[in-house]
Formats: structure tokens, C-alpha cells, sequence
């Protein structure tokens, strides 16, 4: 049992778990899953300004999710400091020959701690990943209505058809961002 | 929409984000319910390497099977269980309807223009929100300057969503 929870969950034990939660949710308290609300309600909490898109009452709305958000930092915390894989992430080898060739050199982490750490940011390139690639997530998934679990888990649950939509833009940037931006920001391009 | 100072402008309504409808129990669960939840699905998208930056790279490049496994399973395993919760009309642990509000099409252009923004900034970080703070817990600290970008990124939105087109 300890031997299986230490390694890396494979994708059809892990995939299933997380296609209930948009249920699970449901029938706790017929929430609707989707963590990028979060942004918004912390934004509504510290600072809403006198903008229409944050003045409505955070703790009602949006209190369960921002508990489930510290419950998803938490969990990570107990993932990474008594469930930790000791080994690289096991990528393909041609991702890792690829991404060798884009001038990623540390494989050890969760993340390439050569590009995304405290020390990357003394570099304009650390603050467009870190910096710039937050700010992104958080403008898109709030133009978009939703991320990854907003539309690809809740949204796609409940066949709506802008959730598709947004599940085929959510790839275009990221083919983009995967050939464009991370060949230009390492040097590569043009 | 009435703002601060007393005045109107004609901004755009803010979108519902819950629905009206007390709950009939006098006590709801505790938002303690909810931390546990994001906990497990906090332990679960760590071990399962969703938050890896190495993962979203391999996805993209469609060099692995990992990622396109964990939707493949995930979004038929939503489908079927949300579909089925409604069909049969079932009702909370507290016996409250549940109800799902249709996303608005509006004329489209917010999902595919905002969905592209916030797919060029999930390839930079490797993170989209739930796993921006699952790699903060985990001891990826930088994640949080991350984070306090994402709110930026979204108070951005807010100032400049009247003039958007969505």
C-alpha cells in the first residue's frame, strides 16, 4: 500500500477520482467545481474597487471554494512532504530530448527549477514565465468564465457547448505557448 | 449597476456565480466539508503529476499518454455521474434541488479569446489554478508570486470587462 501511495498515481486510477468531483460537489451542496473563481472572490475580498464584477458578497458565494482551495494546499502539502516520488517525473524520452534541445537542464522537480524558482526571478525571462504566465492564467480564466476544472471537468460534465468551446481555445494557446513563447523566451527564436 | 459613490454607469451586470435558494436545513454543512474535499483533490492532482510543468510539456508536444489518459477517464466519469445525478433528480445530503446554470454563449469570443490567454499562460507556469496552489503546498514557494499574478490578471479583467467583447 505504501509502496503504491509513494509512487506516481497512474492516469486510470487518478483520471476516474478526479471525474467525480463535479458530483461530488453536486450532492454536498450543489456547488459548481471550479477553482479559478477563487481568484475572484479573493480579488472581491481584498479589493473590489468600485468594479461591478467584484462587488457582490464574496463570503456567500464563494467561501465553500475559497476553503477548498486552502484544502487544495493543504493536500499538497501532505502529496509533497510524506508522499513524495523521489524520482524525476517520468516524461517521454522525447519530451525530455525536446525539452534538452529548448535548454531546460533541471529535471528533478515538479517544475524546471532552471526557469520557475526564487532565483529565476533576478531574470527578466523568470519574471514573463512566472509573472507574466500568472498573470494569464488569471485574465483568461476570468474572460473565459473557468480553467481546467471550471469547463473541462464541471462545464464538459454537464454538456455545455461554450465549455467545449473553451476547452479548444484553452489548447490553441497552449500549442502556441508550447512552440512559440518557450522557443522565444529561451533564446531560440526568432 | 449602482457603484460606490451613488452614481450609474451603464457597465455590463455582473454574472450570477450562485444561485438564490436557502438552504431548508437550519444548519448547512460545514465549510469544513469543502476544505477536505479540496484536500483529497488536493493529494490527488500531486500524485497524479497534473500539476508537473514536465506533464503539460509532454501533453502539448502529444509526445505521452498520461495526460490525454487522466481526461479520457476524468470527462466521461463527469459526464456520467453529473448526467445521472440529474436525470434521476437527485437532491443534496440536505435535500436542497441541485440546479446547474447554463454558461451563456453570449457571442462566443470570451471562450475562445480568454480559453487562448489562459492557454499560453498554462504552458509558461505548467499550472492552471488548482495547480498553482496544490505546487505552492508542495514546496514549489515561488508559485505564489504566480498566484499573486493570477489575481492581477483577474482584477485586470474585471476593470477592462465592460469594453470586452465576449
Amino acid at each position: 500500500m505504501r509502496e503504491f501511495l509513494l509512487q506516481p498515481w497512474p492516469w486510470y486510477v487518478a483520471g476516474p477520482l478526479i471525474g467525480l468531483f463535479p458530483a461530488l460537489l453536486l450532492l454536498v451542496g450543489n456547488k459548481l467545481f471550479g477553482v479559478s473563481s477563487n481568484l475572484r472572490h479573493a480579488c472581491a475580498a481584498v479589493c473590489p474597487g468600485s468594479i461591478a464584477y467584484f462587488r457582490y458578497d464574496f463570503r456567500r458565494e464563494g467561501g465553500w471554494n475559497l476553503v477548498f482551495a486552502l484544502g487544495i494546499l493543504v493536500g499538497g502539502f501532505i502529496a509533497g512532504a510524506w508522499l513524495r516520488n523521489p524520482d524525476p517525473v517520468a516524461i517521454a524520452a522525447r519530451t525530455k530530448a525536446d525539452l534538452l534541445a529548448l535548454g531546460i537542464r533541471d529535471f528533478s522537480g515538479l517544475v524546471p527549477a532552471d526557469v520557475i524558482s526564487w532565483a529565476s526571478l533576478l531574470s527578466a525571462r523568470g519574471w514573463a514565465v512566472i509573472g507574466g504566465g500568472g498573470f494569464l492564467v488569471g485574465f483568461g480564466t476570468a474572460y473565459a468564465g473557468g480553467c481546467t476544472s471550471g469547463h473541462g471537468l464541471s462545464g464538459v460534465a454537464d454538456l455545455q457547448g461554450p465549455s467545449f468551446l473553451a476547452l479548444l481555445g484553452f489548447f490553441t494557446g497552449g500549442l502556441a505557448g508550447t512552440f512559440l513563447l518557450w522557443p522565444l523566451l529561451m533564446g531560440l527564436w526568432p | 449597476m449602482t457603484v460606490r459613490d451613488g452614481t450609474r454607469r451603464p457597465t455590463r451586470p455582473a454574472e450570477p456565480v450562485a444561485r438564490e435558494a436557502p438552504p431548508p436545513s437550519p444548519r448547512p454543512l460545514g465549510l469544513w466539508v469543502y476544505g477536505m474535499a479540496g484536500l483529497l483533490f488536493g493529494i490527488l492532482i500531486t500524485k497524479a503529476e497534473v500539476i508537473s510543468w514536465f506533464r503539460i510539456q509532454e501533453m502539448f508536444r502529444f509526445q505521452g499518454f498520461h495526460m490525454f489518459g487522466i481526461f479520457a477517464t476524468a470527462m466521461p466519469t463527469g459526464i456520467l455521474t453529473v448526467q445521472a445525478l440529474k436525470r434521476w433528480g437527485m437532491r443534496t445530503v440536505r435535500g436542497e434541488p441541485i440546479s446547474i446554470p447554463p454558461k451563456q454563449w453570449g457571442r462566443g469570443i470570451r471562450y475562445i479569446a480568454g480559453g487562448v490567454i489562459f492557454g499560453l499562460g498554462w504552458t509558461l507556469t505548467g499550472a492552471c489554478p488548482g495547480p498553482l496552489f496544490a505546487l505552492l503546498g508542495s514546496g514549489v514557494g515561488v508559485m505564489a508570486v504566480a498566484i499573486a499574478s493570477a489575481l492581477v490578471g483577474t482584477w485586470t479583467y474585471g476593470l477592462l470587462r465592460p469594453r470586452l467583447p465576449h
